[in-house]
């Protein structure tokens, strides 16, 4: 910087020292030490009495694996040990200057829920639904992971999609219609995908060829989505509920074999053909991104538009195709909520699930199985409310319902660390 | 500082439309004799004509909507050939009547008899637009300083729960009593966009998605206090909602109880005058703009950016939080519930950008998106249109107001700066040169 640097006297240490540039990051064992004392604090303050009882099997399994029932406050002090053990472990290492490892978060993750839900399903008549829990996490993760695949798609081509929210909503609305006036899901989930990928081109016409700011359009693509579902709703669909807003459902289908499978057999694999499509999207994604020239190309062009356009890619066409597939993408989304999980439109039904699958994004780095990982975890924070309401939970049910959005925000601000957005993502490309 | 830095987010500049004629400036200068049409190009080129014609933009597109689900239409639409006359006058009867309404029930009255009653719709247009002007005002000084602050919903919840709390739990006598309640109220939602502000600063935690999150966390939080015996729940009751008001902390009608209108509103336009002299003639104010205008030049420049972007925050959750202390002390007293925000933070967002994050022009932006929110209940009330048009004729004049291009390309107005057609071509270079 300065023209005054100081002088280096003995050349080999520096150069010794700067060869080993270690990053630590005191996030981890921050985080985890906070979370060690919530727990301890719950159980020092309200130590609860009697059994929790596991159940593990859904009811029509194969052969059932017997509910398990466990002394609640035993599981949960073994469960604080072991996040005492691992916070421990995670300040030493950070001490040590060596970064904490994932798999040691993972533990941690669950050995911290294992002793917080054999808390909360202390003394209650009821079972603890794990498999419910599990298909639950996993089908409230659906819309969110649709949005975070279009989202993460959108992003790496430079363009901020806000509108997933306005998208999903557009795209249940259109699903929904068109599936009550066919009577045919697939019909309704044609035009769902078609109305998510009409929301992004319009998305794409004010941000690539006007240059719009585009958190701006996407916000706005939001409340014009809602007002435009919520009038044509009121006027049109309340009228006509039976011939407009009736869908058929897409029903359930078990895969042979995989559906027996204890625990994960029944909540992953007897689900409907979205929730399939979902478990093929992400790897495919993941493929298109990085194994692709068209994902090469739109890696390209959210980098570093002007080398993209140098080397003869058309940046604006690149963006437009990117825009529109993930709309698309997240057109699945959308036809989840009318087509899948209830079969009638309601007046903003996403509920702000866009939003929590644009957080999604950010906390996947950018990177379509993270993305989609990170939506699972919200899928689950969010089906942990059901859960713990079955066994009659001592936790306010708002306090459970504010979870995936503190999980959020914790995600977003503590876990990612510096992570970094595509070079260009937010910025319009203008042709030198 | 990390991440956010690289990440948009600043849509400060976007709002402001193009460089205001330059070109054309100089050549008043040179051509005295051509300045009524320069100035008329101003005038439609810049930003006022954009201004008008999207808005001319979307109540046609609203008027469309409005037409396209009307039933006498639709049905006159199934003989259409046979009698054409009957559909034309099936539209024109649908549109105008709701637009009729729409006036009605935010200008001027014009079935009432007297001056007093007709009159009265315009007080109800000025009391949507008291949230509106603060909550806007707060969304602007953030756009000003490249943040996106969308947690208005949260930003209010959060100065209802204050305001609200001290405005039926204290007794105190009337002026004290209602200052405590607007200052605590004003400080526990300039707190919760604080909390944006420093993870912002310290992590660089984008706004847009933390100010969400706190949204809906202040949501459940007001849901838990309410549904709560012995918090904001009022007594006796298993409602969740507050018991009302004390009358020693509520604001005074302006003119009389015939009106709405309520100290709010002059707040508000304090309000207005403070956030202008804060922008523009103070120190703070021009270290919001530096870092809004280039962060990186304003820390070259010794501006420390983290602790700006928490007093950027602070601001404006605190003008945000002016306009839920105004809804719960002024507008409806008799105690609120979760829905006390009324989609206030969002239609914020929609007026900042209109007003282009300059005070004034969030006055009027507030005020004309208050007269539709007063308009549109008369129009779902008399024609039985939802009021949600209301939000589709907002969101169309911000998206055709953010794309100036487009609307200069469908009423064919001249682009800013340019000359009246004349041999010489680009009158850019022409200045250069």
């Amino acid at each position: 910087m300065s023209a005054t640097a100081p002088v280096v006297r003995d050349e080999s240490p520096v150069s010794e020292s700067l060869r080993h540039v270690t990053v630590t990051s005191k996030k981890f064992p921050t985080v985890f030490t906070f979370m060690t004392v919530v727990l301890g604090l719950i159980m020092l303050l309200a130590p609860r009495e009697g059994e929790t009882k596991f159940r593990f099997a859904a009811d029509t399994d194969f052969f059932a694996i017997p509910s398990v029932a466990v002394p609640a406050m035993p599981l949960a002090w073994v469960c604080l040990a072991i996040l005492v053990v691992l916070t421990v472990l995670s300040w030493v290492l950070f001490l040590q200057e060596r970064r904490t490892p994932w798999a040691l978060g993972v533990l941690f993750g669950l050995a911290f829920l294992a002793g917080f839900l054999g808390w909360g399903g202390a003394g209650s008549v009821s079972d603890f639904p794990v498999v419910r829990l599990v298909s639950s996490s996993v089908l409230l993760a659906v819309p969110i992971l649709f949005g975070a695949l279009g989202g993460a798609i959108g992003e790496r081509a430079g363009v901020i999609n806000i509108a997933i929210e306005g998208q999903l909503l557009g795209s249940a609305f259109v699903a929904a219609v068109v599936g009550s006036i066919t009577k045919n899901p697939w019909a309704g989930l044609l035009a769902a995908l078609l109305a998510g990928a009409l929301v992004a081109l319009v998305l794409g016409i004010f941000t690539i060829t006007y240059r719009v700011n585009q958190v701006i359009v996407g916000v706005v693509l939001n409340v014009l989505v809602l007002g435009l579902t919520t009038f044509l709703f009121t006027q049109v669909l309340v009228p006509n509920t039976s011939q407009l807003n009736q869908t058929v459902r897409f029903p359930a289908i078990r895969i042979p074999v995989l559906s027996e499978i204890p625990i994960i057999g029944p909540a992953l694999f007897r689900q409907s053909i979205i929730v399939y499509l979902m478990y093929l999207a992400v790897p495919l994604v993941w493929f298109a991104l990085y194994r692709t020239r068209w994902g090469l190309r739109l890696r390209a062009v959210g980098e570093h538009p002007l080398a993209a356009d140098t080397v003869g890619i058309k940046v604006e066409r690149v963006r437009y195709r990117a825009v529109l597939v993930a709309g698309a993408i997240v057109g699945f989304g959308g036809a989840y909520y009318t087509l899948v999980a209830v079969s009638q439109f309601n007046r903003n039904m996403t509920a702000g699930a866009g939003f929590i699958a644009l957080a999604a994004v950010i906390f996947g780095k950018w990177d379509p199985v993270r993305a989609a990982m990170a939506a699972l975890l919200f899928g689950f924070a969010s089906a942990l409310e059901g859960a713990m309401s079955v066994v009659g939970s001592p936790v306010p049910s708002q306090f459970m319902l504010m979870l995936p959005y503190v999980v959020t925000l914790f995600a977003v601000a503590g876990l990612v660390g510096r992570s970094r957005a595509p070079a260009a993502s937010g910025v319009a490309y203008v042709k030198e | 500082m990390s991440a956010s830095d690289d990440r948009p987010a600043v849509p400060a500049e976007s709002p402001s439309v193009d460089p205001p004629g330059q070109g054309a400036a100089t050549h008043t200068t040179k051509e005295p004799e051509n300045r009524w049409s320069t100035a008329f190009r101003e005038i439609v080129g810049g930003s006022w004509g954009v201004s008008v014609g999207a808005v001319l933009l979307a109540i046609l597109a609203g008027s469309i909507l409005i037409v396209a689900t009307d039933e006498n239409v639709r049905a006159a639409a199934a003989y259409f050939f046979a009698r054409p006359g009957d559909m034309l006058s099936a539209i024109g009867s649908a549109a105008g009547d709701a637009y009729a309404a729409l006036f009605r029930g935010s200008v001027w009255n014009y079935r009432a008899d007297s001056f007093a009653d007709g009159i009265r719709p315009l007080m109800v247009s000025l009391n949507y637009a008291t949230p509106l002007i603060g909550s806007g005002l707060g969304l602007a000084v953030g756009f000003r300083a490249g943040l996106f602050n969308i947690g208005g919903q949260g930003q209010m919840i959060l100065a209802a729960i204050g305001a609200g709390w001290i405005g039926f739990s204290l007794q105190l006598p009337w002026p004290l009593h209602m200052l405590l309640a607007i200052v605590v109220g004003m400080i526990t939602g300039a707190l919760w966009a604080a909390i944006a502000g420093v993870l912002k600063a310290v992590t660089g935690a984008h706004e847009v998605i933390t100010t969400i999150m706190l949204n809906h966390i202040a949501f459940y939080l007001l849901f838990f206090l309410l549904a709560t015996p012995g918090l904001l729940q009022a007594p006796g009751s298993a409602n969740p909602k507050t018991p009302p008001m004390q009358s020693s902390a509520v604001m005074p009608k302006i003119f009389g109880s015939g009106y709405h209108l309520h100290l709010g509103f002059v707040l508000a336009l304090l309000a207005v005058a403070a956030t202008w002299w804060l922008m523009e003639r103070s120190k703070l104010g021009f270290t919001f703009r530096a870092v809004g205008e280039n962060p990186r030049a304003a820390r070259v420049a010794g501006i420390d950016v983290g602790r700006t972007t928490v007093w950027v925050m602070v601001v404006s959750g605190a003008l945000v939080a002016l306009a839920g202390v105004t809804q719960v002390l002024g507008t409806s007293t008799t105690g609120f519930s979760t829905d006390v925000d009324a989609g206030m933070g969002f239609d914020a967002i929609t007026v900042a950008l209109l007003g282009r994050s300059n005070p004034v022009g969030v006055l009027g932006a507030a005020i004309l998106f208050g007269a539709f929110r007063a308009g549109g209940a008369t129009m779902q009330a008399a024609e039985g249109i939802p009021i949600e048009i209301v939000t589709v004729i907002q969101s169309l004049i911000v998206l055709f107001i953010a794309a100036p291009p487009l609307v200069r390309a469908i009423f064919r107005l001249p682009k800013p700066g340019s000359a009246p057609r004349r041999k010489a071509g680009d009158p850019a270079k022409e200045v250069a040169a």
